[in-house]
């Protein structure tokens, strides 16, 4: 049976690892690769890596760290931050990393999503989509490191980019991210819904039963976490085998 | 040498970094002669069918790969790499390799189709060149697994492990020269470090 994955989540900006609450008040985590080898050998499911202000500055990724991080790891390794062009995902696959999250250069060029998928295939296309509740059942996506609303519908938008070709969703809530108070189960199981590819959950797991609701109650494939992980409050393990019990399968 | 090749496809540098962990000397080309001198090849997958065929055809790889293969060159295909090698893929509908016969489906929609993540692989054969090939690798150990199609070879005794998603489908392949597995050892840990210094050794 296909395992629910866990994942932690190096945020990062000037080759930092950082974490912030709802988007802005980032505090340094430490050093990435360290971190990485770290959650490897906890037995993390996969690592999740995004230059959080790679297009908000208008740059490149940092390509030297997607590499020297993806060296040290043994499992699967997602980086986004951004990807603007079939050439920005290849640089980076070639840097080391198994799939390329698409945030704002995939909203804003819709095409950029079926080129890559057409050229990469869909399976290393990850929709990084950030949400944001605007009304009851009313989620908008956000763009731009979460600064933008862009007026459109969260599950409008998942449909459409499922449709182009996106193979997974990446969908972090901003009303719940850092505040450590649990996952966005509505948005999360409203979105899993609505697609038929795997939802990895991001943003608000604060204690170990989070990660069994936003499972059960938010119909999430992956729960991804970070300053838990990166601050030593809870380790892959700890999570994994708390899940076990409770019958989640989980690899261990 | 393992030439591990470069068809503009592919997560070629987690199956190199592996490689280096191992302390085995490979290299990453599209050269035909490196892949001919080459002591046995590895074909990565990142990708769709129907572009990997192309990239192939473009490099003219796709009739070296072939020949080397006949000629009984030790072969590892991974994923995609694995797919490739049979006769068609409905991804695109094309024409693949062929040096497998069969064919490449796609899994049904009722479950999450890309399936991502890390499921169980049971050994399917008691051969002692399996036994090597799973040696220090328990029976339903976990892989990591990226893939919305799966193979289905016509000769069954050359599936030497299954994986269920829905269905119970050929994960592991094992015939002549040929490995293959359709889940990514390079990204499993420390099992999958191990699943492809096995096959090196056999090599």
């Amino acid at each position: 049976m296909i395992t629910k994955r866990i994942i932690p989540c190096l945020d990062m900006t000037e080759g930092k690892v950082v974490k912030g609450i709802q988007f802005v008040n980032f505090r340094n985590a430490g050093d990435p690769v360290t971190l990485a080898k770290e959650y490897d050998k906890q037995g993390a499911d996969e690592l999740v890596f995004l230059d959080i202000t790679a297009t908000t500055e208008n740059r490149k990724i940092l390509l030297d760290v997607v590499s020297r991080t993806a060296k040290n790891v043994s499992i699967p390794f997602s980086v986004g931050g951004g990807i603007r062009s079939i050439e920005d995902m290849r640089l980076v696959l070639e840097n080391g990393a198994d799939k390329v999250a698409i945030n704002t250069g995939g909203f804003n060029n819709p095409k950029l999503i079926a080129d890559c998928a057409n050229y990469f295939g869909s399976q290393c296309v990850i929709l990084s989509l950030d949400a944001r509740q605007v009304r009851k059942n009313r989620w908008n996506v956000f763009i731009n490191g979460g600064t933008t609303d862009t007026g459109v519908s969260a599950i409008e938008w998942a449909k459409k980019a499922v449709s182009l070709g996106a193979g997974e969703i990446l969908l972090t809530s901003i009303d719940t991210d850092g505040m450590k108070k649990g996952f966005d189960i509505e948005l999360t199981k409203t979105i899993s819904k609505n697609v038929n590819v795997p939802i990895i959950a991001s943003g608000g797991a604060g204690k170990i039963e989070d990660f069994y609701d936003i499972f059960k109650k938010g119909k999430a494939d992956a729960a991804l976490a970070a300053s838990l992980f990166h601050f030593g409050e809870l380790t892959i393990n700890q999570v994994k085998n708390y899940l076990r019990n409770k019958k989640i399968p989980v690899r261990l | 040498m393992i030439v591990i090749i470069d068809y503009g496809l592919g997560n070629l540098g987690s199956v190199k970094n592996t490689l280096n962990k191992l302390g085995v000397d490979s290299m990453i080309s599209k050269s035909i002669d490196d892949i001919k001198k080459a002591d046995a090849l590895i074909l990565p997958g990142v990708g769709s069918a129907k572009q990997g065929m192309k990239n192939l055809k473009k490099r003219g790889l796709d009739k070296i790969l072939i020949n080397e293969i006949k000629k009984g060159k030790p072969f590892l295909g991974i994923c995609l790499g694995m797919q490739l090698l049979f006769s068609t893929s409905e991804e695109g509908n094309v024409k693949c390799l062929n040096v497998v016969d069969g064919k490449v489906k796609m899994f049904s929609s009722k479950l999450k189709v890309p399936q991502i993540g890390w499921n169980e692989v049971r050994i399917k054969s008691l051969e002692l060149r399996v036994k090597n090939l799973f040696k220090n690798v328990l029976d339903k150990s976990s892989f990591y697994f990226v893939n919305s199609f799966y193979c289905l070879p016509d000769d069954k005794s050359v599936i030497v492990g299954e994986t269920e998603y829905e269905i119970n489908y050929c994960s592991v392949l094992l015939k002549n020269n040929i490995t293959a597995t359709q889940f990514h050892p390079e990204k499993s840990g420390q099992i999958g470090q191990q699943f492809i210094k096995n096959w090196i050794k056999l090599i």
